[in-house]
């Protein structure tokens, strides 16, 4: 196996990724989409912790690392979605469009 | 090695289809409930994916985690808010966004593909072993224990902040 | 003793105290305190001024020597004795003392340091002056003067000049100027400004007497125009009639073209004698002496022969004389006869040496001063023939008189002249006192065809008239045969040459003179009454007056007897007395005195009897080409243009005056207009439009740079606002994009 394939794949779900994330109007759907990027990045990590690990033998780094970047995910899932709860509180709507106070 | 090798091959091609194809659908259809349901699809498909590369662990705190946890909070979510079950024409932003977004990501892709194709084009992955997961604990307890307590202590925060952030009162 | 000379000022200041008490209290006393203060304060000062020359009398005849004479030679150059100070004293071509130097300009003590010792000075003064015998010794006047303005090294002074033509014509204003204040009381009787004129005329004695007493030019400057001032105030005592505020205008206004040349006059001979005084005796010494810049004392002497010209009724700034008859008689004898008119004349005494030199007197052959004055009593007999009015005829009589004083002046003859002023001043203004009495008893008129045969009803008046008019004809032995007949004199014989065309001038006014004061005389007291009053004689207050005057005229012709007349001798102490106590010796050029001269004499009384002669047949008898002008076209001319006093006033309101107030004065407003205030409004608009486009540049390029650059931040802060409008999304797209372009550089070019 190529490490190529796995790279391009991660790209591949990175793109879409930023797509959802640009297109998507809804909220969660955004959240969701960083969840695809986030889980590129992870493909990423595993394969060059694959390849790193099978000509260094004594090393885990990218295993490790996709954990913390799962564990991280899913705090800032928790949170976000929290947000999106408080927003939909407070407007009865998650447009992402509608919550543009901070603008200049 | 070549007949594994075939398999793998194999097994990964057409779990990345699947991968890319969910991927697709989540950022496509116009159902809340479906996009997360098809997000479970992504997410086995990096499960499996990470058995491929004998990460076993990672797949399985992958379905642990993500499958487990996560989609059911995105779950929780979609109910909480209300959102219109069924096929919802608002969620989509407006054509001009879609299509910038469309020119953006493939701009990425390009370029992405491109450096990657010109980097790293022939390398291969040589014996991947066995990935033992006592090894992955051996490296988060020894090498990575600060970055693992302060992760802790993040789970923590974002626990206490998503209780803070959601309460009502 | 008292010296009166020394005090001199009491005089005049005597009569000024009269005019302030007449002024602020003679309404509230009335007429008659009025009249008594102004008869006494002028009988006092009648007194004074005899004082005053009985003592210059006694100077001439013992006079000072040694030490008080340099103190008085100094004190007649306005230093005080006390200074050391060096005073060169040339006197009109003396010898020279070796011993002195002259500086670069004489008199000029100010910057020479050494001492002055009476030994030198009075050498000097004792040298005699070019006359034959030894009777005239240099005798300096008595000066007082005093420094009431000082700048740097210039001192301007005020002071008193005694000499003998000072003294002679002190006692000449005084008694006329009493005798018009006694006429006056019965003139003036129930006139409504009855205390008005008084002070008038107080002040009018007190600015001649200020006048003649003057030390210095500027001072006779004062006096000159107080005098004029107060003469305007007179002629127009009437002003309710316009044609007296007019005539009182006229005088002021031509006087005032003269006063032009007189100004002139005083500062060029100021500057010409060095810049350092004013003192008249300074400037004649100056003059006569050696280094005396004759150029610009020539235009001095011209310049204030201008001043005589208006103020002594010269041609051709005669014509303000006869109009001034609009004021009342008395004035018109005190003022326009006898004492203001002769100021011109008395100038031209005072200051004989300036005239002298500059005019070159007696060598030169332009002979400017007695040409005018002879051309002048040429003009004012002839016009003295056209005239209906009787005053009138005096005033072109009096116009030709002062033609004779300053021609006399002018060739020389200094006594001569002073001396008919001195005659002349008695009988016109017997003469005018006289028209003054004829015209109160006819009803106030002074047109001669109203009058007639007036002998019979006022005899007294017809007297004194008579004697007068034969003084004034010059018929032996009045007055005016011994003064006119000195100024013929001196005329025929001149200094060095023979004035030939001036003599001419006198014997054809001694005829015209003659025969129009015999028109006068006949058509006024002889014949029948033509008028419609009933004359009688006038009151005492009028006709003694007349007959002092009269007594006068016929007296005083004696005080200048000469010495030899048709080969009578008297004892010498007993002839030209006048001429011994009245011309100066002191800073006066060396003049030859004619002597009598028998045949001139003679010829002149044989013209004068022709005139009385011719105008008695003419006149009275009525024979003789009556109504020539009338049939003959060349006579007519000729009266009319005597009629209209040679055009001269036509000359002078229409065409000058005119000229000016027309087109001068529009070309002058519109160059005013257009060209001065145009510059100036153009100045002004174009500044303005200046500052306009300053303005404009201002607003375009400063402020539009500032507001550019405003513009410029908000310009950019609108495209930068849009980069904040808050939409996650759009963060996003933009970090993204940003990602792909850093990606794309980096993998491509870098």
């Amino acid at each position: 196996m190529f490490l190529n394939q796995f790279l391009i794949l991660a790209a591949i779900l990175f793109c879409i990724g930023v797509y959802g994330v640009i297109a998507r109007k809804n909220a969660v759907l955004v959240l969701l989409s960083i969840e695809l990027i986030l889980n590129a990045v992870n493909i990423n990590l595993v394969a060059f912790g694959a390849y790193w690990h099978a000509n260094d033998t004594a090393n885990m780094t990218g295993q490790v690392f996709a954990l913390f970047v799962i564990a991280v995910a899913a705090a800032e899932v928790g949170v976000g979605l929290a947000l999106v709860l408080l927003i939909y509180r407070n407007r009865q709507s998650i447009d992402i469009n509608d919550v543009d106070m901070l603008k200049g | 090695m070549l007949a594994v090798l075939v398999a793998q091959n194999i097994a990964f091609y057409i779990i990345a289809a699947l991968i890319v194809f969910g991927a697709v659908r989540v950022v496509t259809v116009k159902n809340v409930m479906h996009a997360a349901l098809w997000l479970v699809l992504v997410l086995a498909g990096v499960a499996a994916q990470y058995i491929l590369l004998a990460a076993e662990f990672v797949a399985i705190a992958q379905v642990l985690v993500y499958l487990g946890a996560i989609i059911v909070l995105f779950l929780f979510g979609v109910m909480l808010t209300r959102t219109k079950a069924g096929i919802d024409e608002e969620l989509n932003n407006s054509k001009t966004m879609r299509i910038g977004a469309g020119v953006i990501g493939v701009a990425l892709l390009a370029l992405m593909t491109y450096s990657l194709w010109d980097g790293v084009r022939d390398t291969e992955f040589g014996n991947l072993g066995v990935q033992r997961t006592s090894e992955v604990s051996d490296s988060i307890f020894s090498t990575f224990l600060l970055p693992f307590e302060v992760l802790s202590v993040l789970l923590l925060a974002a626990l206490i902040g998503a209780v803070v952030i959601a309460r009502r009162d | 003793m008292f010296d009166l000379m020394d005090k001199v000022w009491i005089i005049p200041a005597l009569m000024a105290a009269s005019f302030l008490v007449i002024l602020f209290f003679g309404k509230r006393w009335g007429t008659r305190a009025t009249a008594g203060i102004g008869i006494g304060a002028v009988s006092i000062c009648l007194l004074l001024s005899v004082v005053v020359a009985g003592q210059w009398i006694n100077r001439v005849n013992n006079p000072p020597t040694g030490a008080a004479l340099a103190a008085d030679v100094l004190r007649a150059n306005g230093l005080t004795p006390q200074t050391a100070e060096t005073i060169h004293d040339e006197i009109g071509g003396a010898t020279k003392n070796s011993g002195e130097t002259v500086a670069g300009t004489p008199s000029s003590p100010e910057n020479t340091a050494s001492e002055v010792t009476a030994a030198e000075v009075t050498a000097d003064d004792q040298s005699a002056h070019g006359e034959g015998g030894g009777e005239h010794k240099s005798l300096p006047p008595v000066v007082r003067t005093a420094t009431w303005l000082q700048v740097g090294d210039l001192q301007f002074e005020i002071g008193t000049l005694v000499d003998g033509l000072a003294a002679m014509m002190l006692i000449t204003v005084c008694i006329i100027s009493l005798l018009v204040h006694i006429y006056s009381t019965e003139y003036l009787r129930g006139d409504v400004r009855f205390t008005h004129y008084y002070a008038f005329l107080s002040l009018f004695t007190a600015s001649m007497l200020f006048y003649v007493l003057s030390s210095n030019t500027l001072q006779m400057l004062v006096g000159w125009e107080l005098v004029g001032v107060c003469s305007f105030g007179l002629i127009g005592h009437w002003w309710e009639k316009k044609e007296n505020t007019d005539a009182a205008l006229k005088a002021f206004i031509t006087n005032r073209v003269g006063d032009i040349g007189l100004i002139l006059g005083v500062i060029i001979t100021f500057f010409a004698a060095g810049g350092t005084s004013f003192n008249v005796l300074h400037l004649n010494e100056y003059a006569l002496g050696n280094g005396a810049n004759t150029t610009l004392l020539l235009v001095g002497a011209l310049c204030l022969f201008g001043g005589v010209t208006s103020k002594s009724g010269q041609f051709p700034l005669h014509t303000w004389l006869p109009d001034a008859m609009a004021g009342p008689t008395p004035v018109s004898a005190l003022i326009h006869a006898a004492t203001m008119v002769v100021a011109g004349v008395y100038l031209i005494a005072r200051l004989y040496g300036v005239f002298f030199s500059g005019l070159a007197i007696g060598s030169s052959s332009l002979h400017y001063v007695a040409f005018i004055g002879g051309f002048t009593t040429i003009v004012g007999g002839l016009l003295a023939f056209v005239q209906t009015d009787l005053k009138k005829v005096l005033a072109y009589s009096t116009i030709s008189q002062l033609g004779f004083m300053v021609m006399a002046l002018g060739v020389g003859a200094w006594t001569a002249g002073v001396f008919h002023l001195f005659t002349h001043a008695f009988f016109k203004a017997c003469l005018f006192l006289g028209a003054g009495s004829v015209s109160h008893a006819c009803h106030h008129t002074f047109d001669m065809r109203e009058m007639g045969g007036l002998r019979k009803k006022m005899p007294i008046t017809h007297a004194t008239f008579l004697i007068a008019t034969l003084a004034l004809a010059g018929i032996f032995p009045l007055a005016g045969f011994w003064s006119k007949d000195e100024i013929l004199a001196g005329a025929s014989a001149g200094q060095q040459n023979a004035y030939t065309l001036m003599l001419i001038f006198g014997l054809i006014t001694a005829f015209l003179t003659a025969a129009y004061m015999g028109r006068a005389y006949w058509l006024t007291f002889w014949g029948d009454y033509r008028g419609h009053g009933k004359p009688h004689e006038s009151p005492r207050a009028i006709t003694w007056p007349l007959m002092v005057l009269a007594a006068c005229a016929v007296l005083l012709g004696f005080t200048n007897f000469p010495k030899s007349f048709f080969g009578l001798k008297l004892p010498g102490g007993a002839t030209t007395r006048f001429e011994h106590y009245v011309e100066p010796t002191f800073a006066f050029p060396p003049l030859q005195h004619a002597e009598f001269t028998p045949w001139l004499a003679v010829v002149a009384t044989i013209l004068a009897a022709t005139g009385l002669f011719i105008s008695y047949q003419y006149y009275e008898k009525n024979r003789g080409p009556h109504g020539l002008t009338k049939r003959n076209k060349l006579a007519h001319a000729g009266f009319t243009f005597l009629e209209n006093k040679y055009y001269l006033d036509t000359l002078y309101n229409g065409v000058i005056v005119g000229s000016i107030k027309g087109p001068i004065a529009r070309a002058a407003n519109w160059f005013n207009q257009n060209v001065l205030d145009g510059t100036v409004n153009g100045v002004g608009t174009g500044a303005r439009k200046i500052a306009g486009v300053v303005y404009a540049g201002d607003q375009l390029i400063i402020d539009g740079a500032v507001n550019g650059s405003g513009q410029v931040s908000q310009g950019a802060g609108q495209l930068l606002r849009r980069m904040q409008t808050g939409k996650v999304q759009q963060y996003a797209s933009i970090l993204f994009a940003g990602v792909v372009v850093l990606v794309g550089v980096l993998v491509f070019v870098v």
